[in-house]
């Protein structure tokens, strides 16, 4: 397949500039100022786009094996390249967990046959019950490189030091869920004075910061890699911040919902809104924006919850937690880093190059089989690419999204920044804003 | 906020003006009389069916109910879910919506988790939903019929008529609110009507045991319940629910009667004229001592028989409102 993408403005790590992008088996051709047609092309006009690496999504439930019924691989890697995603990383909290080899396998041959890249996360420990490692080794063979068991932290201090120590000469990176069990029991919603005249029980702030900071001491102790998923709170962030300008080796990531919503949004007991962590207070939000824009976080990551829409219906307490996320997260972010006005790096660093780091989707990284992600928009890599329309408008219609699950809380809501064309290995999987 | 409840659901007290409370209040005083006759019902709702659907058991608060919907004619469509089949766990949605197909106007409802009342109205729209406690968010009737009682026993002692009080005998009315107040949908509620009513209020809870929130309520929040049961006009003492004092929440019971109970000793603190009320069911020994509860303060059989009238009041104005007034 050849695909000339046309006038658009390509997106480098520190530079823009408008230029054609030839695309042919696989891999960029050539990145030119004008590059004739070839015969048989596809021709993609990019005027007033952006073109740049496919997004990475560091965070998405696809909930196959198990809960078929919300999302499958299929379903969900469709709503990924819908979102202008080329590589998806599967979260491992599936029914039953991927905490083995043979479960991983399943998961990476059928993303294999998906219209992206799916890379796993694998389980740090069996089932994700917080007690006995999961076969780490065997899974890094197949090309994981980030363990988590997402859905709940590691509540153990003993546990999760052992798994950084063990993770650490493995070359992968572990990936926590900050929220301490006993602090949030019961909880439903942000603790404060929402909570207590709701009548919910609260998962206070403070449950997210003190793992964050037992787990940045344990980096300390231990030397490893750790990667903490979706903070949601202004301290979180500062403590991450703070702990990476000291040289210890932590990334963050935040989801759209912690950066759009405030706590305000449970006063209807609307489960479409229940998430963990949960949505906070107004002065927190504004620290998970800051950050987006100062460099205070790494990454952007959906954390795409899907659910079926019965459980959606129970009691607030009663619902599973978790929201959709990848058909809107790259428009979300968009317009959280100024709209018109915002960097195209830092909206392409957020959501593919960093994410391809910490992920370790490089096209360098030579242990991992699928494609590189997250590069530069030059002649030789692989083409995974996006073309995004700063400028266009579009209204979120439940009806319309890919995923099988229809659990958005920003339905009706009109979002600037649309993708165009997503382009995976050299194929154009969406075009003209659809699958292909 | 809603300035009067009729045609409305009344889903929480927090929403409800001070107009429409006292309308709630005057309502119930003319059911008052209708439960003095001989033949204690009135046509004001014959022919329309009120289902009460209640996820958690209770006796009093169905009884009350049901007793004030047949009462006023209503047809009463009664499903026990809690001991039914319908587990924790099936859709809101698809009781409601079974519950609905057979034809109904109104929906009295509890439910263990907050907020269930305000979902199920979304899903029925055209049914007019009675919030009988959600969780530990609200129970709205039990505060109209405090501040009921509370207007009732005022007006006596005075010797004036209920309704042409008004609001005016709340005004600086101190009323203190013991116990466990975090867990308690009866306090939230309590506060909601005597805020909105004038009343001072303050509450008087152990530490853990105070919502997170309390002080942006508009109400005191007291460590010293000795000087605060003798600064009260009414006194309303929440049930602990037992399982809050066994070390999580309370060392023990013993020790949260010491600090907490409105024990004989203490109930010597009160002043003269003040008011004992509890909204039941009662743990007599922990929260409150059998001889003060059966005492000269008490007014709890009197909050148990207003329970019907301020029902009765509810459903009238829930589900009759503005076009059938004539129907009493």
């Amino acid at each position: 397949m050849t695909i000339l993408v046309r006038n658009g403005m390509i997106i480098g790590s520190t530079a823009s500039r408008t230029a054609d992008v030839l695309i042919r088996d696989g891999s960029i051709a050539e990145v030119a100022e004008r590059i004739d047609t070839p015969a048989g092309a596809t021709v993609i006009d990019a005027q007033g786009c952006w073109v740049g690496p496919g997004l990475v999504d560091l965070h998405t439930h696809l909930r196959e094996p198990g809960r078929e019924e919300a999302e499958t691989i299929d379903s969900g890697a469709r709503a990924g390249a819908i979102g202008g995603y080329s590589a998806l990383v599967a979260m491992p909290n599936t029914e039953p967990a991927l905490d083995n080899a043979a479960l991983v396998s399943y998961v990476l041959e059928r993303g294999a046959r998906s219209v992206l890249d799916v890379a796993v996360a694998g389980a740090i420990t069996q089932g994700r019950l917080g007690e006995l490692l999961a076969p780490m080794g065997e899974m890094a063979r197949l090309g994981v490189r980030l363990f988590t068991d997402d859905g709940e932290g590691v509540q153990s201090a003993s546990v999760m030091r052992r798994a950084l120590e063990y993770a650490k000469p493995l070359g992968v990176r572990l990936a926590q869920h900050c929220e301490e069990a006993t602090l949030v029991a019961g909880g439903s919603m942000n603790e404060g004075p929402l909570s207590g005249r709701l009548g919910l029980i609260g998962r206070p702030s403070l449950a997210e910061e003190v793992m964050v900071l037992r787990d940045l001491e344990l980096v300390r102790l231990t030397g490893a890699p750790l990667h903490f998923l979706h903070l949601s709170t202004r301290r979180s962030l500062e403590l991450v911040a703070a702990a990476r300008a000291e040289g210890l080796p932590v990334t963050c990531e935040v989801a759209p919902h912690h950066f759009t919503l405030d706590e305000g949004a449970c006063s209807t007991y609307d489960p479409t809104f229940k998430v963990h962590p949960p949505l906070r207070s107004p002065e927190d939000v504004a620290g998970v924006r800051r950050a987006l824009v100062d460099g205070g976080c790494d990454a952007v990551a959906s954390d795409h919850a899907p659910h079926a829409p019965e459980l959606k219906d129970l009691a607030f307490d009663e619902a599973p937690a978790g929201m959709l996320g990848l058909e809107h997260a790259a428009a979300l972010t968009l317009e959280a880093l100024g709209g018109a006005e915002a960097s195209p790096q830092r909206f392409f660093e957020l959501l593919s190059r960093s994410p391809a780091r910490i992920a370790q989707l490089r096209h360098e990284d030579d242990r991992v089989t699928l494609s590189g992600h997250g590069g530069e928009v030059s002649a030789g890599e692989d083409a995974n690419l996006v073309v995004i329309d700063p400028t266009a408008r579009w209204r979120v219609d439940v009806r319309q999204l890919q995923s099988r699950a229809h659990n958005t809380p920003y339905d009706g809501r009109e979002l600037t920044g649309k993708v165009r064309a997503t382009i995976v290995r050299g194929r154009c999987v969406v075009i003209e804003g659809q699958l292909a | 906020m809603v300035d009067s409840l009729r045609g409305q659901n009344l889903l929480s007290l927090d929403d409800l003006s001070r107009d429409a409370v006292v309308e709630v209040l005057d309502t119930a005083e003319s059911f008052v009389e209708v439960n003095r006759r001989t033949i204690k019902k009135v046509p004001a709702l014959k022919g329309r069916v009120v289902a009460s659907l209640f996820y958690e058991e209770s006796t009093r608060t169905r009884l009350s109910f049901e007793t004030a919907a047949k009462r006023l004619g209503a047809d009463v469509l009664s499903l026990a879910v809690a001991s039914s089949s319908v587990k924790k766990g099936e859709s809101l949605r698809d009781t409601i919506a079974t519950i609905d197909a057979l034809g109904i106007d109104a929906v009295v409802m509890r439910h263990a988790s907050s907020g269930a009342a305000e979902q199920v109205s979304r899903f029925v729209p055209h049914v007019r939903v009675v919030n009988a406690g959600d969780g530990l968010h609200q129970h709205p009737t039990q505060g109209l019929l405090d501040a009921f009682t509370v207007r009732q026993v005022l007006a006596e002692r005075r010797a004036l008529d209920g309704p042409s009080t008004g609001a005016d005998l709340f005004e600086g009315l101190r009323v203190l609110i013991v116990g466990d107040v975090a867990h308690s949908r009866v306090a939230r509620s309590d506060v909601a009507v005597y805020v909105r009513l004038g009343a001072q209020v303050r509450i008087a809870a152990p530490g853990t045991l105070r919502p997170v929130g309390a002080e942006e309520w508009g109400v005191g929040v007291v460590d010293e319940l000795d000087d605060a049961l003798a600064w009260a006009d009414v006194v309303v003492m929440l049930r602990l629910q037992r399982e809050r004092g066994t070390g999580s929440f309370v060392p023990t019971l013993h020790e949260f009667t010491r600090a907490y109970g409105l024990t004989v000793e203490r109930a010597r603190l009160l002043r003269s004229e003040a008011i004992v009320m509890h909204p039941g069911p009662m743990n007599r020994g922990v929260e409150i001592d059998s001889a003060v509860a059966d005492g000269p303060h008490a007014v709890i059989t009197r909050q148990v028989a207003n329970g019907v009238p301020v029902r009765m009041a509810v459903l009238y104005l829930a589900l009759a409102g503005a076009r059938e007034a004539s129907g009493l």
